[in-house]
């Protein structure tokens, strides 16, 4: 009735206003809260300046250019103890993201393989899978990693029981070694090698050139994980000899067609195979799309399989075959195996774990993504006359995707930063590097942990942002 | 056309006919095994593949568990014994550890004498915990839940008994200075008084008033240094806190994240992306290596307390996140209701919003919570013997050097019986606290 019985004072401003009147309460409150926080931060700042000082340390990073002297037993690019404690932190934050990068892959297989094995009519199925799922995500993860590694150097063979009579024998004809020190596996090698080959002729030609490139190339990229270098802090790995050269040598007798050019690989071999590969892709989403304005505008689909598949594989393979692509199998030498990949035991550890643990997540999260798709969906699409599998292709799946897609990112960043649990086993990751040995060594815990931190978080953020791009493309487009 | 009808004999069953029993494939027992393992050839091969991996593990677990050795007092002996009783080359467990070493496992380096007292204050949290979790409780109990802390803290460290009633006080002190404030000038001014004024009686007044009571009265029970803890003790320990602490932190942060206000919202925005970019593990390297270097010189205190920090921060920053969650699924309507009834920010969100939020967050952050109990174990890092640190170090004596198997089934069995009963604890929740009738 009398909604506002008289105006408001006009003019007169009082002090209590400023708590009173909604107008100027939120800016008073946030004032305030701004003067907390300053008084906050500065009262740290100046604790630890007031600390640093009373230590004698400052506050510099010029630590980063000096060298490092350790050795890194597992690297995936160029280096050695007299290089720079930066070169070292790249040398584990590159670790960092390869085991992060094989946990995702494997995490979505086996949570999607478990998820719809849940979900299985099959009573026993669904059983087993709930089983898994439940046992893994119960149980820490720390003790998850020290079990892996300690079935797998506790467990497995050593490498001296492959010899003949000793009850262990290769797997998958010959190729793969499960021992004690980890998993051997082959290594694709080019006898063409775009780095450049070692020759081993009784007429090398330009030594210099091709020596550096050999031993450049032996212990890159993807291929050739491990190779040599004293072991660090890994338990088991108390370092075989094995250097890249030793191994190729060994590779280069078995080929023994001319027992001249070490086949070797380099970044570039694999960046042609790889970039034809994506280009490939590419290609073949193209003939997808056109196939689809075809079918849209004729009603006709036209057979787009093998174009496609042509289209991903033949490029890649004539690649391979053009740079020579062989086989490196591992081989029993003196004490231990050449050649090869040599997955450590503490890359393995740490991957399965990682892998296991966070697909009993990943499983749970499809389960809920393909039940939150409501019935009438598929009973739409059966009345429409699609077949089952098609029905999971074109009706179920997109749908469920959207689903899954936000809470599978967050594992995928949950499983990023888990593999900083690397230090369980002593993989050299980027906290063991730069937050560990380097820490030690220069007695920089503040600028080391401060880098430490950062990376963690920008590597969190791009790839939560990534995947808010993928997420926000398959996103419902509503008004 | 109709005469083929014509012709036919009608016929008509009089009475009706006794139900015949179902085919025999289509009840009991067959028809379960029909329908649910041999529906199809696939199927059935799915079920044949299951039986092999069933029989395979537990051909191998079974006989390894049920078969171990329980009479030892090394790693040597239980060999020596299976070797005599079962003969060379079977593998059995050596139980023997756990039943040297279960008190180690459970409470650290604990004195054995005061085993009790952890043990009661376990007692006392669930006592305090209950009327929490079971509505059904009368309300009156929540007084000891208030109280529950306190005496925990005084059963596991012990020392005087002032200490814990002092601080306790400071709750009282700052329920009297609201009431005061809130009769002299009204809410706001109650809330300013209920968070200083116990502030600065525990900054100034708690410490003298502790030593003054100490020596006019002096009880108190044996003092246990927080270096003694370990084991599931000092899991739970820091899980518990870590608990109890992070959920309001975690939904003030949550509501800061959904404020308006420019300032609030940026820096809560910002704390929870720093402290969940980061891994936990850093983050305790920094509590154990850095937190020094911020606090004024020559403070230090309790390694244990640091963790127990750190760890609540990170997972209230989780928590923020959950019940961020639950706030953006309630419609904008209820937000507009509780305008609309002219309640004040702190009572829409006490009466109106935040039940219905954490009650969609509810299982967010049960999930946050079994992560953060099992986040425990990172703890052995920073030089803290919990469970696995143990198990290394019980390995690393004479006695029990190469046991791995029997150490991680045994911490892995009870992490696994706390975590899995807090889900179905939540599952349960979510069940009861489902309106719509579905």
């Amino acid at each position: 009735m009398s909604a506002i019985s008289h105006e408001p004072q006009a003019g007169g401003f009082r002090l209590s206003q400023l708590i009173y009147d909604t107008r100027y309460r939120s800016l008073t409150i946030q004032v305030v809260a701004l003067i907390l926080l300053v008084l906050g931060l500065s009262w740290l700042v100046s604790n630890t300046v007031q600390n640093l000082e009373a230590l004698g340390k400052d506050f510099d990073f010029g630590f980063l250019t000096q060298p490092a002297g350790y050795d890194i037993n597992q690297r995936l690019i160029e280096y050695d103890s007299q290089m720079s404690h930066g070169r070292a932190a790249l040398v584990g934050i590159l670790n960092t993201l390869l085991v992060a990068l094989l946990g995702c892959a494997a995490a979505t297989i086996l949570g999607v393989f478990f998820g719809v094995l849940r979900l299985s009519k099959n009573w026993l199925v669904a059983r087993l899978a709930a089983v898994y799922v439940e046992g893994f995500r119960n149980v820490p993860l720390l003790l998850w990693i020290i079990a892996i590694f300690a079935i797998m150097a506790e467990g497995m063979p050593q490498p001296r029981d492959f010899r003949e009579g000793g009850g262990a024998s290769m797997l998958v004809g010959d190729s793969v070694a499960v021992t004690n020190r980890g998993i051997y596996i082959p290594n694709v090698v080019f006898t063409r090698s775009l780095g450049g080959n070692e020759v081993v002729a009784p007429e090398p030609e330009e030594p210099d050139d091709a020596g550096t490139t050999g031993v450049a190339s032996g212990t890159y990229g993807g291929s050739r994980i491990a190779t040599g270098g004293a072991g660090v802090s890994t338990g088991q790995d108390d370092q075989d000899a094995a250097d890249a050269r030793n191994a190729q040598s060994a590779a280069g007798e078995d080929d023994a067609a001319e027992g001249e050019i070490v086949p070797s690989s380099s970044a570039l071999d694999w960046l042609v195979v790889l970039g034809l590969l994506v280009l490939g892709i590419i290609a073949a989403r193209m003939v997808t799309a056109w196939a689809k304005r075809k079918q849209e505008a004729t009603g006709k689909r036209p057979r787009t399989l093998w174009i496609n598949l042509a289209l991903i594989l033949v490029a890649p393979a004539i690649a391979l075959f053009l740079l020579g692509a062989q086989f490196d199998y591992p081989v029993l030498g003196g004490f231990n195996f050449d050649g090869g990949v040599h997955l450590r035991n503490s890359l393995i550890a740490l991957w399965f774990a990682l892998s296991l643990y966070t697909g009993a997540f990943v499983a749970e999260i499809v389960r809920g993504g393909i039940l939150a798709i409501s019935k009438g969906q598929s009973e739409a699409a059966f009345a429409l006359g699609l077949r089952p599998n098609r029905t999971m292709r074109l009706i179920i799946l997109p749908q469920a995707l959207r689903v899954i897609i936000p809470p599978l990112i967050s594992q995928y960043l949950n499983l990023t930063k888990n593999s900083s649990l690397a230090i369980a086993v002593g993989y050299m990751d980027a906290r063991s590097t730069l937050g560990g040995i380097t820490i030690n060594q220069t007695g920089r815990e503040l600028e080391g942990m401060l880098l430490l931190g950062l990376f963690y978080l920008v590597l969190s953020l791009v790839i939560s942002s990534l995947m808010n791009v993928y997420n926000n493309s398959v996103k419902l487009k509503e008004r | 056309m109709s005469d083929t009808h014509a012709q036919t004999q009608p016929f008509v069953r009089g009475e009706m006919l006794p139900e015949s029993e179902p085919p025999l494939a289509e009840k009991g027992a067959v028809k379960w095994l029909r329908e649910n393992l041999f529906s199809g050839w696939l199927n059935i091969l799915l079920t044949v593949v299951s039986l092999y991996v069933i029989w395979v593990v537990l051909s191998t677990v079974v006989p390894w568990t049920v078969l171990g050795i329980w009479d030892a007092d090394s790693l040597t002996g239980c060999r020596e014994i299976r070797d005599a009783r079962y003969g060379e080359g079977m593998e059995v467990a050596c139980w023997a550890v756990i039943a040297d070493r279960w008190q180690q496992l459970l409470f650290g380096f604990y004195p054995r004498d005061l085993y009790a007292r952890p043990v009661l204050a376990l007692l006392v949290f669930f006592a305090g915990i209950a009327p929490v979790l079971f509505t059904g409780l009368p309300r009156k109990l929540l007084w000891g839940s208030l109280a529950a802390p306190f005496v925990m803290y005084w059963l596991l460290w012990g020392g005087s008994i002032w200490g814990p009633i002092v601080v306790a006080l400071g709750l009282a002190v700052g329920a009297l200075a609201f009431q005061v404030g809130n009769r002299a000038q009204g809410a706001l001014l109650g809330g300013i008084l209920a968070i200083v004024v116990p502030i600065l009686y525990w900054l100034f007044l708690a410490g003298p008033l502790i030593r003054a009571l100490a020596s006019v009265l002096p009880i108190g029970i044996e003092f246990v240094p927080s270096d003694d803890f370990g084991g599931f003790m000092l899991s739970f320990i820091i899980g518990i806190a870590g608990i109890t602490l992070s959920l309001p932190l975690g939904i003030l942060l949550a509501l800061g994240r959904q404020s308006d206000l420019f300032i609030i919202n940026k820096v809560s925005v910002a704390f929870i992306e720093i402290i969940r970019g980061v891994p936990l593990i850093v983050w305790l390297f920094t509590a154990s290596l850095l937190l020094n270097y911020f606090l004024p010189p020559g403070t230090n205190f309790d390694l244990m307390l640091r963790v127990i920090i750190m760890v609540t921060f990170f997972a209230s920053a989780y928590i923020a996140e959950v019940v961020r969650g639950g706030l953006a699924a309630l419609p904008k309507g209820q937000y507009e209701a509780g305008d609309a009834l002219g309640l004040d920010y702190a009572k829409s969100m006490r009466l109106i919003i935040l039940p219905q939020a954490l009650k969609i967050a509810i299982p967010g952050i049960v999930n946050t919570f079994i992560g953060l109990f099992k986040d425990t174990t990172l703890v052995v890092f920073i030089g803290l013997l919990d469970p696995i640190g143990l198990s290394n170090s019980i390995r690393a004596t004479t006695d029990w050097n190469g046991i791995y198997w029997e150490l991680f089934v045994f911490i892995g069995i009870l992490f696994f019986i706390c975590c899995y009963s807090m889900g179905r604890y939540s599952l349960a929740l979510e069940r009861k606290l489902t309106r719509e009738n579905r």
